[in-house]
């Protein structure tokens, strides 16, 4: 028994080790993910962007990490201290899980399974509940305020999303993310991206309000909110949330990418590359977007979801059904 | 473990008088003074029900400093400085009010080559100011980056006023009878080069910010004004000029040579944020047309009046009126023959501009309240004074 445990054909072992594995992941690519956030929004906004902390400012993140750590944590004192601190692990934990189904190579395969897709859609959705938990923990009306958005959106938001990726599995007749990238080829003209652009458009769409990115980033709507569900926390509560936004940003360019790019395939370069390449590219259109876009009012937010986004998801999973059919 | 006082959130005398406690489904919240979106130590007192505002209250005194029983114990020149302090975002058309109010009073001709480079300055300062708020103003519908290309301009703008005043903010330039300084030898052609360069930019502003559909969404229809409630509440300015009524004090009662050029006052129908939006950034041309005028005008000759040392105007009252970035700004000086003034009053266009926030919010959500204060483009310090 004992032997099996440290083998690393045992389920367990395989599990924690590929955890460890992803926290170092994300905590590499939020590093550099900041980074090219900040240089992005740097030129965008006619400005170098960081500079001085390490070559051309790379590590800049590292260093502000490390502020972060080193800061006081403070509970408001009439916030409920469990609530309070619950809801930024919340916000984490769940996203780490969410990396396991990612087929960032043929080969190269954390947790064989073939609900990958159900997995990392469920657990996505526990996000919401720790922003709710932050708006009431915090025991503050902007907090609130910014809570009640975040539910209200991912609800809107939830629906056609599921819808476009939906459509993409009945496709590809699987929810299994290895099986749908093997589905698609290397080319562009393979991609479900090009062949079902609408399904990819609404996801991206999706992706952006998923994540709370602006232009719909209401929850932490700053110049309305303060800071919305996040006003009250310092130190590493903020800084867990940080984390989790930007490796819900990696998941849902990592999902986009398998689901409509074609994931690890192209020529030349290893599959892996070729996944990174794709994610940072759907990363860079995500950047563009908050530093270009004034934010959309709430009401306006839930009109686009309702009356756009999802029948038009409706109807392209409608679609893909009868093509499926027709095909199959 | 300390226990908690629920006492200890029953808010400050102004929360207190705005509401005796909160019932079970509204929502007091007190924005401000410290809030990202009041730009300044505004505090905006709201009642809400989910996130629609019911009432709203301004609460103002966080910046008050006295301007005007600071001029009782000044002497008249010894209280210019503040005026440069009153509105930091437009300081030339504060000092021009006054010093227009006390050359009224005392009887000083301001000779013609002072007048055009009063002009050029105030203008080149109302573009500053307008280029300020409409980066603000974006950074309150949550567009992070035309405030970088507005300071850009604004830059440029500072560098020039910098030359010829010694200071880029809160400038004291104006004396009693022209100006402090001769202008450079090079300004005119700065700031012809400076109008060319803004014209090339805005329409880029136009394509990037002003047509892109959402920030159409945020403004249009939001914050309507009709022309009764502007009228009754004193707005005056922009926020006027939004509302359709085509009325600006450099055309109603021109001063400083302002009936020498040429220029269009624009005015806008809709009543909504963004026909104020409209009718600021349409200015930016017209200030840029009026800069090049007054430039090209300028003439030789002395950029002061003679006036002696000790200012004693005679016995009186006189006020001035100027159109400055948010409005109509009139400065009143009483005068009982000594060296310092009986009194000044000072009128603020923000003031008036602000009391409206109350009329327009009702009834608004949160986020178009933002959009509809930011609309308004208060300056604090000036409503405070």
């Amino acid at each position: 028994m004992n032997a099996d445990i440290l083998s690393l054909s045992y389920p367990l072992t395989r599990l924690v080790l590929w955890l460890v594995l992803i926290f170092a992941f994300i905590g590499l690519n939020a590093l550099i993910l900041v980074w090219v956030e900040r240089k992005v929004a740097g030129y965008v906004q006619l400005r170098p962007g960081p500079l001085h902390v390490g070559p051309i400012g790379l590590l800049q993140p590292l260093v502000d990490a490390i502020k972060l750590m080193a800061k006081q944590l403070v509970t408001p004192a009439a916030g409920d201290k469990v609530l309070f601190w619950a809801a930024p692990l919340l916000a984490f934990a769940p996203v780490t899980v969410c990396f396991l189904p990612l087929p960032f190579d043929a080969r190269f395969n954390p947790l064989p399974m073939n609900l990958g897709l159900v997995l990392i859609l469920s657990f996505s959705g526990l996000g919401v509940v720790s922003l709710c938990l932050a708006g009431w923990g915090s025991n503050n009306k902007w907090s609130l305020l910014g809570a009640a958005r975040a539910v209200s959106q991912a609800v809107a938001y939830e629906v056609p999303l599921l819808l476009a990726v939906m459509a993409v599995a009945i496709t590809a007749g699987s929810l299994d993310l290895y099986a749908i990238t093997a589905k698609q080829g290397g080319w562009p003209w393979q991609w479900y991206g090009v062949k079902n652009p609408l399904a990819f458009f609404i996801f991206l769409v999706c992706a952006v309000a998923e994540t709370n990115r602006a232009p719909f980033d209401l929850p932490e709507a700053e110049s309305e909110l303060t800071a919305g569900f996040h006003t009250e926390y310092s130190g590493m509560g903020f800084g867990l949330f940080f984390l989790a936004e930007y490796a819900n940003m990696i998941i849902v360019s990592g999902v986009a990418a398998a689901l409509f790019l074609g994931g690890w395939q192209g020529p030349f370069l290893p599959g892996v590359w070729w996944f990174l390449v794709k994610i940072y590219c759907i990363l860079f259109f995500i950047i563009w977007l908050r530093w270009t876009f004034p934010r959309v009012r709430f009401d306006q937010l839930l009109n686009i979801s309702w009356k756009w986004l999802t029948p038009l998801a409706l109807l392209d999973f409608a679609l893909a059904v009868v093509v499926a059919g027709l095909g199959g | 473990m300390q226990a908690f006082d629920p006492n200890a959130l029953r808010g400050d005398q102004s929360s207190v008088r705005f509401e005796p406690g909160p019932t079970e489904d509204k929502l007091i919240l007190s924005m401000g003074p410290q809030h990202p979106s009041t730009h300044g130590v505004l505090r905006i007192m709201l009642e809400l029900d989910g996130e629609y505002i019911l009432r709203a209250e301004p609460i103002l005194g966080y910046i008050h400093r006295m301007h005007e029983w600071m001029a009782e114990q000044k002497t008249y020149m010894q209280f210019m400085p503040n005026m440069g302090r009153v509105d930091y975002l437009h300081a030339m058309a504060w000092n021009w009010a006054y010093a227009g109010a006390v050359e009224r009073l005392a009887g000083i001709e301001v000779p013609e080559r002072a007048d055009h480079i009063r002009v050029a300055v105030t203008e080149l300062n109302r573009i500053s100011s307008h280029l300020l708020w409409w980066g603000a103003y974006l950074l309150d519908l949550g567009a992070f980056t035309p405030i970088m290309y507005a300071f850009d301009d604004r830059e440029r703008i500072l560098d020039i006023l910098q030359d010829v005043t010694g200071s880029r903010l809160t400038y004291s330039y104006f004396t009693f009878g022209g100006v402090y300084g001769d202008v450079p030898e090079t300004f005119a052609a700065r700031c012809l080069e400076f109008t060319k360069y803004l014209r090339t930019r805005l329409p880029m502003y136009k394509d990037l910010v002003t047509d892109n559909v959402i920030l159409r969404g945020r403004c249009e229809g939001i914050g309507d004004l009709p022309v009764d409630i502007a009228r009754r509440y004193g707005a005056t300015g922009p926020v006027l000029r939004g509302s359709g009524i085509a009325t600006d004090t450099r055309k109603a009662e021109p001063y400083g040579g302002y009936d020498r050029y040429e220029f269009r006052i624009p005015v806008y129908t809709e009543c909504d944020a963004m026909a104020r939006y409209m009718v600021r950034l349409d200015e930016l041309e017209t200030s840029c047309d009026i800069i090049d005028q007054a430039v090209a005008s300028l003439p030789e000759g002395p950029f002061q009046a003679k006036v002696g040392k000790t200012l004693k105007p005679p016995k009186g009252e006189a006020c001035f009126a100027v159109e400055g970035a948010r409005g109509k700004i009139l400065v009143t000086v009483r005068s009982d023959g000594g060296p310092k003034p009986y009194r000044v009053k000072l009128r603020a266009p923000g003031f008036s501009n602000m009391s409206l926030f109350c009329e327009l919010a009702r009834g608004t959500l949160l986020a178009d309240a933002v959009s509809i204060l930011g609309s308004l483009d208060l300056v604090i310090p000036e409503i405070d004074r």
